[in-house]
């Protein structure tokens, strides 16, 4: 278990928790109790019954041939597109929805980017009964109305962040500013392996779901639980967090992480954090990010919103630093093509964030019949605007 | 003897004041100090300007991101402040988040600020173990006070921790609050106030965030040695002439 965290919150080099003394109760609180929480049986009960009845899971692993061909490959598809709400969100919203009730919690936050961990957030909130804010960049609420539409309609109240560059990192500040200020009956749910320790532990933890599906599928497919490669693509991380959790300690499998050169590593419009960013401290942990030489946090840019943020988790940035995983970037374009690719070849519309997984299909080279994991994460209905105005459809 | 030490022993009802530096213009950081002190400020808190100030109200977010816009960097304070000894006498500290210290380097951050002749820093989300083990050593070198937050929700334990890590003061946030928020001093915040001043800390305490007038200072006063002042003065140097602003804002204190 060498890449997991220690007992003191780090990842290697990476994590920690750099917040304020007015966020350090509810952190010190979610950190002593955790663990207690997620390993007592009834909360595993509970949540595997909500991922199989409510979610969907497990979602299936499935064997794309004409993809297979085309590579030379054996390409399997964890479909997390098709779990409740379009994407591996919800996995992690279901487990700190329960583990905040078991606090005690009466008032639920998040932030979003596009809208997906909103909207997962929403729908868990509406399941269970408790008030719902997300916060959400201003430049964001335009550009997806249909998603705030959606946690409108679940019952949830949508902020909008109009500090700083108004995305996501700013709907993220915006959120901690809101704890800072309801300390007592609020729980923040995180939507990726970022923030202060345990959120990135938590999180992954939620969604290591998908590895450890992953394995038991693979075996009865493959007759082995290792397979050569698992990609997923990665923004703050949560999806390939999930994807490589349980294969970390296999160290023969290769693990590719997947980041969003948007349009072009060195073109000062992209967000491919391990090539741009430097070692600091962004929104709680110790990680890498996207900074001036002042240490000032830098803007991203993805044509997905969901990769469009100036870090990574810490425990990805221990991986990366390591060499245990390896990171590379895949443009706008190219994430947008492989999406269409997909479509047309078997029939299922990715989200862009997925397609940059997906595109980096094109850049490796096979000796023939590897067996190569990819993390589906997410459904593209969301993305067919911006399908549309690339393709002229 | 540190500057913040002698005050805190010569002095009671310290009035510490707050602002951003850069802000409103890049020039205006080292006049703001003089003029501060001139009109009657006992001690400063000069802000270097983050892009994601998590701990901050809209107010002081947005001073920071104008002086980021107008080119405010760490190294080009540091620039400004190289006479400030020769213009300022009251204790002076730098306050700000730890990602730009980091980038700066600690040690050379450490070693800036002694250069300039400034006494103490306010770091909020540098945690205390990490101080503990990674700069505690340096600051202590260089004569630097490390100045910690604490809330009505911080424990006592963990308030007797700060106490012994810290040699300047503690920094008493008034709510569990950002900043620019009203200080309302009800029950629950007076019994917090009074719980903490009968503890019997080794170090001084100053009431911070919700001090916006006399009445508000005054009432802190009565619980700490003293109160911060950041929001509210701000707002109050946005237009017009700095030192028409700072000496009309003062006198609101004096009286």
């Amino acid at each position: 278990m060498k890449y997991k965290v220690n007992e003191k919150g780090y990842y290697g080099d990476f994590g920690g928790a750099y917040i304020p003394e007015m966020l350090y109760p509810n952190v010190e609180e979610l950190r002593q109790n955790y663990l207690k929480i997620i390993d007592d049986a009834g909360f595993q009960k509970e949540f595997h019954q909500l991922l199989k009845d409510y979610v969907g899971r497990p979602s299936p692993l499935y064997l794309a041939k004409r993809y297979s061909e085309r590579y030379g490959a054996n390409i399997f598809l964890k479909r997390e597109d098709l779990n409740h709400t379009g994407a591996h969100k919800i996995n992690n919203t279901i487990g700190q929805i329960l583990l905040a009730e078991k606090l005690g919690k009466k008032r639920i936050i998040a932030e979003t980017g596009a809208g997906q961990h909103g909207v997962a957030t929403a729908t868990v909130c509406a399941l269970r009964n408790l008030e719902c804010v997300i916060y959400m960049g201003e430049v964001d609420i335009e550009r997806q109305a249909p998603n705030v539409a959606r946690m409108k309609m679940l019952g949830a109240k949508v902020v909008p962040a109009s500090s700083g560059s108004k995305t996501l990192k700013d709907a993220t500040n915006e959120a901690m500013r809101d704890w800072i200020n309801n300390p007592v009956d609020t729980h923040y749910i995180i939507g990726s392996v970022v923030g202060p320790h345990p959120y990135p532990d938590m999180v992954a933890i939620f969604q290591s779901i998908i590895s450890e599906e992953t394995k038991k599928q693979l075996l009865e497919q493959t007759g082995s639980d290792q397979p050569d490669y698992v990609l997923a693509c990665v923004g703050g991380g949560s999806n390939a967090m999930g994807m490589f959790y349980h294969f970390m300690d296999d160290e023969n499998v290769k693990l590719i992480a997947v980041e969003a050169a948007g349009k072009g590593v060195s073109s000062g419009f992209s967000a491919a954090t391990t090539f741009l960013g430097k070692e600091g401290v962004l929104h709680g942990s110790r990680s890498i990010l996207m900074q001036t030489e002042d240490g000032q946090v830098v803007e991203p840019h993805s044509v997905s919103a969901g990769l469009d943020y100036p870090g990574i988790g810490p425990q990805h940035a221990h991986l990366f630093k390591t060499g245990r995983g390896q990171y590379v970037s895949i443009t706008d374009e190219e994430s947008l093509d492989a999406g269409l690719l997909l479509t047309q070849l078997e029939g299922i519309i990715p989200a862009i964030e997925s397609a940059h997984a997906l595109a980096y299909l094109e850049k490796m080279e096979f000796k023939g019949g590897e067996n190569v994991v990819i993390c589906l994460s997410g459904r593209g209905d969301k993305d067919l605007d911006t399908y549309i105005k690339y393709f002229n459809l | 003897m540190n500057r913040i030490k002698q005050l805190f022993q010569e002095k009671k009802n310290i009035l510490s004041i707050y602002y951003t530096a850069g802000y409103p213009n890049t020039g205006d950081t080292i006049q703001i100090a003089e003029a501060l002190e001139k009109s009657g400020a006992d001690m400063l808190e000069i802000g270097f300007p983050y892009s994601d100030p998590v701990a901050d109200g809209p107010v002081i977010q947005a001073s920071s991101k104008q002086a980021l816009d107008q080119g405010m960097t760490l190294n080009l304070l540091f620039e400004q402040l190289k006479d400030l000894r020769k213009k300022v006498t009251i204790p002076v500290l730098l306050m700000g988040y730890v990602n730009p210290v980091l980038q700066f380097g600690v040690e050379n951050f450490c070693k800036a600020c002694a250069e300039v002749g400034v006494d103490g820093c306010i770091v909020p989300d540098l945690p205390m173990v990490e101080y503990e083990e990674f700069y505690k050593g340096c600051f202590e070198e260089h004569n630097l006070s490390n100045v910690f937050l604490i809330t009505p929700q911080t424990a006592e334990e963990r308030i007797h921790k700060i106490d012994g890590l810290t040699n300047g003061f503690i920094y008493l946030l008034s709510s569990s609050a950002t900043t620019g928020k009203n200080l309302e001093v009800g029950d629950t915040t007076e019994t917090y106030f009074s719980r903490i001043k009968n503890m019997n800390l080794k170090n001084p305490t100053m009431i911070g965030f919700g001090i916006s007038d006399k009445q508000t200072f005054d009432k802190a006063c009565a619980y700490a040695n003293g109160a911060i002042i950041g929001t509210a003065f701000v707002k109050a140097i946005e237009h017009g002439n700095i030192e028409e602003s700072v000496s009309a804002f003062m006198k609101k204190f004096k009286s």
